[in-house]
């Protein structure tokens, strides 16, 4: 009785933490709003023609152009933007399977063998990672075009294998998912390094390998800097490096709005529903990482 | 730049004097090592360690015409000459001082909101949070590029939403500066939310019931428990938000077909591209690059050192 009488000039427990709750939600949808609204506009602009694209408001459907728009978009240059999706699937997704695979191989053997230079190379990538891509581009660039590789698919593809951040992150994996009585076992059972790297290592690392593969995927997707300075040929160039290019247009010929526009859209879809699918896979990869 | 940041690993281990390098693998594998790690290896030595090494020799040169200049022009070893003439050009020192401005707004933004918004969603009020989180992180999946475009759009006084929304001209001179701080903000801000909040995930509960139990609020221990707890994961997301800063290229490079505002070596980046693929001054655009990577690798080793002392404490 005496003391059960609670503090009177504090709001009830309950209603502080309703209003709690409401702030709290109302930053998460302000964050989120921020995030997502951009896209939206992209959404609804794709659906519009040049003259709706000025006049209505930039979250107004007008009528739907979509259609028009794509037919536009795959017509200009002969159909150049098919070219476009398909160097991009290709450095992308090839170059992010490959890359993966050769940082996989190198962070296991880095956490796991022993060999002459390990601690070098180690040393040696962690450099790799800090140092500013546009600091390498020019060099890069001088380099190719002594090799001739100017203006092809290598002068693109090769460099984006080089993943170092992505050996950092493949030996923290390795680490952490791989136990040395395991492959303690395997070496007595007699099996080579190469194979127990094959067969057990790297299915014991997938959901971290998953994780390489998405980011480096989108990184190379999203590479700008280099397919800028080493392609001149449009039939060889990724998507955004091509919207990029008309893009510079725009102010003179406003029919290539719906172009850049829709043509954008098609370039964002594909890493959207790559992380909305894959959400688990590379969000158990990120914990992975952090988790010894 | 892609980079994701695995918070266990701390700052001292990352750069190679923590538990990873002293690890003694078991024995055999040597054959089996060498032959793993070769290819990347290889690449990276093709691709980043020769490349390096190059652009210090080119930024030693110069070409100039010799004589009545019939003869073409001429490679001269000039020493420091190019370093000399970039740190005195007042376009890559208006460049610089871009940068430094951007960085100042979108660092403490970004990694301010990143944090903000990971705090809330790893409390325990925030329900639905695989969709915040989802919603948020998307525009990290935007390419550069489109993202540049998309929020130039939405800049352009013809179309956009947001001249009535602000107070000044998001493409005029005043503006460019702010806009491309938030084009950066609006790509970088859910990528690292997600890394905090990853780490968040990982702080021991056992504390958190300890603090709970000692009365602290939620916003006390978020202060005073969770954000000293991922201080390492905070300063390499640092580091990597300091370096991409200071490569700032794509953005400030997009808008330049919007607005007079942005120029070609509004940037130092934009600096580089320009001597080297508009004006051809390979030593010039050599000795930025050079002069670019030393800072970052400076900060680098300022903010690693800053961060070792503190969770050293």
């Amino acid at each position: 009785m005496k003391n059960a009488a609670p503090p009177r000039n504090r709001p009830s427990p309950t209603a502080s933490v309703w209003t709690s709750r409401a702030a709290v939600h109302l930053v998460l949808l302000l964050g989120a709003l921020y995030s997502v609204l951009p896209l939206i506009w992209l959404v609804t602009s794709a659906t519009k023609n040049v003259r709706d694209f000025s006049t209505t408001g930039a979250f107004d459907l007008g009528a739907v152009h979509l259609g028009d728009n794509l037919k536009a978009l795959f017509d200009e240059q002969d159909g150049v933007f098919l070219y476009w999706i398909r160097n991009s699937v290709l450095y992308a997704l090839v170059g992010a399977l490959l890359g993966a695979l050769i940082c996989a191989a190198c962070g296991y053997a880095i956490a796991k063998l022993d060999f002459p230079g390990r601690r070098t190379l180690f040393a040696v990538t962690l450099t790799g990672v800090l140092v500013p891509t546009t600091a390498l581009a020019l060099p890069l660039y001088l380099l190719a075009s002594q090799l001739r590789l100017v203006d092809t698919f290598w002068a693109v593809f090769l460099p984006v294998l080089t993943n170092p951040f992505g050996v950092y992150l493949a030996r923290a994996f390795a680490e952490a998912s791989v136990p040395d009585e395991v492959l303690e076992a395997a070496r007595v059972d007699g099996a080579g390094e190469l194979r127990t790297f094959f067969t057990i290592g790297l299915p014991m690392m997938r959901n971290g390998l998953i994780t390489i593969v998405l980011f480096q995927f989108v990184a190379i997707w999203n590479n700008f800097f280099l397919p800028l300075v080493m392609l001149t040929d449009p039939k060889l160039f990724p998507m955004n490096l091509g919207i990029f290019q008309w893009s510079t247009r725009v102010s003179q010929f406003p029919q290539y709005n719906p172009m850049v526009i829709t043509g954008s859209l098609l370039a964002v879809i594909p890493l959207v529903a790559a992380f909305v699918l894959l959400q688990r896979q590379w969000r158990s990869g990120l914990a992975a990482g952090s988790t010894k | 730049m892609s980079v994701l940041t695995p918070s266990r690993p701390t700052a001292e281990n990352a750069f190679g004097t923590g538990a990873a390098a002293t690890h003694r693998p078991a024995r055999g594998g040597r054959r089996g090592g060498l032959l793993l790690a070769a290819p990347f290896a290889l690449l990276l030595t093709a691709t980043v360690l020769i490349p390096v090494g190059y652009a210090i020799y080119l930024s030693l040169f110069t070409d100039r015409l010799t004589g009545l200049g019939f003869s073409g022009p001429e490679q001269v070893f000039v020493w420091l000459e190019n370093y000399g003439n970039v740190l005195t050009d007042k376009a890559f020192l208006d460049g610089v001082g871009h940068v430094a401005l951007f960085s100042l707004i979108h660092i403490p933004l970004m990694l301010g909101g990143a944090l903000v918004l990971a705090l809330l969603l790893d409390s325990a009020v925030a329900r639905l949070r695989g969709m915040w989180t989802l919603a948020v992180f998307l525009p990290y999946a935007v390419p550069g590029v489109i993202a540049g475009l998309i929020w130039a759009y939405l800049y352009s006084p013809t179309i956009g939403p947001l001249t009535d929304l602000l107070p000044f001209d998001p493409l005029g001179s005043d503006g460019a500066l702010a806009s491309i701080a938030n084009m950066a903000t609006w790509q970088w801000c859910g990528y690292n939310m997600i890394i905090f909040l990853t780490a968040l995930r990982s702080v021991p509960r056992e504390i958190l019931e300890a603090a709970r139990v000692d009365g602290a609020g939620p916003v006390r221990t978020a202060l005073r428990i969770k954000v000293p707890v991922i201080r390492p994961t905070l300063f390499v997301a640092l580091i990597f938000t300091v370096i991409g800063s200071l490569q700032l290229f794509t953005e400030p490079l997009v808008l330049h077909n919007f607005t007079g505002s942005v120029t070609t070596n509004w940037s130092p980046s934009l600096y580089v591209y320009d001597s080297a693929f508009i004006n051809n001054e390979y030593g010039r655009a050599a000795a930025a690059s050079i002069i670019l990577a030393l800072v970052s690798a400076l900060l680098s080793a300022l903010v690693m050192r800053l961060s070792t002392r503190r969770s050293a404490r």
